[in-house]
């Protein structure tokens, strides 16, 4: 079973996006901010990361920095899922790493079809 | 519902369409045509089937007919026919196609995501493609989603599902709350107004036809006589794409399915799988 690591400072949708992961058969944990989620990633990597990008502490562009940077790991798939919905963030979003972005609102069929396309299913 | 509405329906829509509705489909005709009718100021679906009847109006029989078979489509849906087309398809187009003539029929092209998914996979190896005349028609008996398709405006939900990425921030622009598809694509793709049920000898020869997931709407005689019309329409070197929930098997031996590739079917006399590798 794959693992997700949802990245969300909103736990409405950290909630959301577990029941629709669950319900695609992946093992999901959960971390509140960017450095929350770095702590997760130092203890044990995911197969992919559901990413928002506004967060405290450490928001999502940061953390995939942070996280692209890591030697020696295997690096997991980043999908951003964010409100951030406009060009210039998913450009800079892919330039920084991520394989996907979602804009949010999201729903099961996107996030299926999403991951669909980075080969998780 | 009553029955002779129904029943009213339901043969209007075959004669016009082909399409077959059986009475647990009712719900479908309730969902589509209770906004049309309150569109036309009535009350309900029984006044509706009641004005058609009496006024025996072309066009608002033509606009009940669109309202039932406009399907969903999202871009590069189900993946795999693309992929098939992308590694099997087009390379042996490539090497066996001495015209460098290329011609595409997506013949349920609804709002355009498939003839423009298409048309995405020919630009992302352009250098292989310049020279060649190639020429993708997408058709759909709904004139409604044709002017949808001609324009290439998606909305986010439409471009999120099935599009990657990348392809967005290459071949889109956006404007607000529309994600507009550039004109080097949607020049790729011709548009027409067509009925399956009409005759094909307009259309040309076709190597490659997409009809995915309309054979499940009609009957067994119409699926048989509109497979073997497309064979006509097809090169003894061409493909026929069709949804995952469909099969010649048992309606025509025009075409042979290919041997674990869901939905790709090539003639029958010949040995199109060979030359795609399978």
């Amino acid at each position: 079973m794959k693992t997700c690591l949802v990245v969300d400072d909103s736990k409405v949708i950290r909630k959301v996006a577990r029941r629709i992961l669950e319900e695609l058969s992946f093992n999901v944990e959960e971390a509140v901010d960017g450095q929350d989620a770095l702590d997760v990633c130092n203890r044990m990597m995911p197969d992919v990361v559901l990413l928002d990008w506004n967060m405290p502490v450490m928001n999502g562009l940061e953390f995939l920095k942070k996280l692209r940077s890591m030697q020696g790991v295997e690096q997991p798939i980043v999908v951003f899922c964010t409100t951030e919905n406009d060009m210039s963030h998913i450009r800079v979003a892919i330039e920084a790493g991520a394989n996907e972005y979602i804009m949010k609102p999201f729903d099961r069929e996107i996030i299926e079809a999403k991951f669909s396309q980075v080969g998780l299913m | 519902m009553r029955s002779e509405d129904f029943e009213f329906l339901a043969d209007m829509l075959k004669r016009r369409s082909g399409l077959m509705l059986t009475k647990d489909k009712v719900y479908l005709l309730e969902s589509r045509l209770t906004p049309l009718a309150r569109n036309h100021g009535l009350e309900s679906l029984e006044a509706l089937v009641q004005k058609l009847r009496v006024s025996r109006s072309e066009a608002l029989a033509v606009e009940v007919t669109e309202a039932m078979t406009t399907n969903e489509s999202f871009f590069f849906r189900d993946n795999t026919p693309f992929d098939l087309f992308k590694k099997h398809v087009l390379p042996m187009v490539e090497k066996t196609n001495t015209t460098k003539r290329l011609r595409i029929w997506c013949a349920a092209a609804s709002t355009g995501q498939e003839p423009y998914s298409l048309a995405m996979i020919l630009k992302e190896n352009w250098f292989k493609w310049k020279d060649w005349n190639i020429e993708i028609v997408g058709t759909d008996i709904c004139t409604q989603v044709l002017e949808k398709a001609k324009k290439g405006h998606y909305s986010q939900f439409e471009v999120q599902r099935g599009l990657p990425i990348q392809m967005l921030i290459k071949y889109f622009t956006q404007d607000g709350d529309v994600w507009k598809l550039n004109d080097e694509i949607k020049s790729m793709v011709k548009y027409r107004p067509f009925n399956l049920l009409d005759s094909y000898s307009t259309l040309g020869s076709f190597d490659v036809i997409f009809c995915r997931n309309v054979l499940i709407y009609f009957d067994q005689k119409t699926k048989s006589d509109v497979l073997e019309r497309m064979r006509r329409n097809l090169s003894d070197q061409g493909v026929l794409f069709l949804g995952a929930a469909e099969t010649v098997l048992g309606i025509t031996d025009a075409f042979k399915p290919v041997r674990g590739q869901r939905g790709l079917y090539v003639p029958s006399a010949g040995n199109v799988e060979q030359l795609m590798g399978f």
